[in-house]
């Protein structure tokens, strides 16, 4: 991978001779094209799952494309961003880890708390509304 | 004891203790790394705007519910025209490293066509929605799709702008340094675009249509 993340240092204006700086990986025909073969499975397949019920009950097909999804984004993150633990020095790395942190407490907290405040809300169907 | 410290320090004045990072960066050294700083902050907007509509997503207010609205073979569709810009841009990217200007023009070019194809797919489905009373205003469900949908198409939008001026930028000037950072900038860019796609069509269209 060192040599990998070296060839593309001409971009930088700076030598790679001090050691933070491992500069941006170079982008392969053969790394765009697994990427590319990868996305293109992973997002027919969830598709395929839904539009054709496969697996029969619902929450193993919303498990499935979640998994799935989250698939394809570390596949899009490794091919076509280039992420690796050496990039940049590993700042890209850190920014992108506290980013995911974030977002997952966004997310998995927002849901949480709404899902039972709203379950907790005082029951009322329809017929009782005055 | 502090002098001892202090003497010991202008001795061995060699060891430091914090990074010494006062050598050169050559100009834009660091612009690919605060490009991504950018990209995550973008990310937590997006991330926000997930979480409003997995609250609101379920308020159809008696309103169209996402099964009555969405045309899952249009968005894969629509999701197959972004995944095919961003191999094309990967193209671009290769040609770039290889100096050959002309063939990554043509790559650029390709890439906007895809990129101009999904945004007449996603305005086209709007319009549609809308035509059929869908609108922002019916529903917490459709305010919060049309907030995080529209966000995505406005950031393609301007991808596809961006876009145009450096193709304009490396018909003029050709392919220097400052054009290829700046392509490469895009080049993020255009791929992050693609990543949150995939949670657009996974958490909103196949979740929705799952519900």
């Amino acid at each position: 991978m060192s040599t990998d993340a070296h060839a593309g240092h001409d971009l930088h204006g700076h030598g790679g001779d001090h050691g933070h700086d491992a500069g941006h990986p170079e982008s392969t025909l053969g790394g765009y094209l697994t990427g590319f073969f990868l996305s293109v499975v992973l997002t027919a397949i969830p598709f395929w799952l839904v539009m054709s019920g496969a697996l029969g009950s619902k929450e193993a097909t919303a498990v499935a494309i979640l998994v799935l999804g989250a698939v394809q984004i570390v596949v899009h993150m490794v091919f076509f961003l280039h992420m690796t633990p050496s990039a940049e020095g590993g700042w890209t790395m850190m920014a992108l880890i506290f980013t995911i942190v974030m977002v997952v407490i966004t997310l998995t907290g927002s849901l949480w708390v709404m899902y039972h405040l709203n379950t907790n809300m005082m029951p009322m169907d329809p017929s009782q509304l005055p | 004891m502090t002098t001892m410290t202090a003497e010991a320090v202008k001795t061995e004045d060699k060891r430091l203790f914090y990074v010494a990072d006062e050598h050169e960066h050559g100009e834009g050294g660091s612009t690919l790394l605060g490009f991504w700083l950018y990209l995550m902050s973008d990310c937590l907007v997006f991330a926000v705007l997930f979480a409003t509509y997995g609250v609101l997503g379920g308020s159809y207010a008696a309103g169209p519910s996402p099964r009555d609205l969405f045309d899952l073979p249009l968005v894969a569709v629509n999701t197959s025209m972004l995944l095919f810009s961003s191999i094309t841009y990967g193209f671009a990217v290769l040609e770039m490293q290889k100096n050959r200007a002309n063939r990554m023009l043509l790559w650029l070019f390709v890439t906007m066509l895809f990129g101009g194809a999904f945004l007449g797919i996603e305005l086209s489905e709007f319009a549609h929605m809308i035509h059929e009373g869908a609108t922002p205003q019916r529903s917490a469900f459709l305010s919060s799709f049309f907030t995080l949908v529209g966000t995505h198409g406005l950031h393609v939008t301007f991808g596809i702008i961006w876009m145009i001026t450096l193709v304009i930028q490396v018909w003029k000037f050709g392919l220097s340094e400052a054009n290829k950072r700046r392509l490469l900038c895009l080049s993020m860019f255009w791929h992050f675009l693609d990543v949150v796609w995939i949670g657009v069509f996974t958490f909103v269209y196949l979740m929705g249509v799952l519900r």
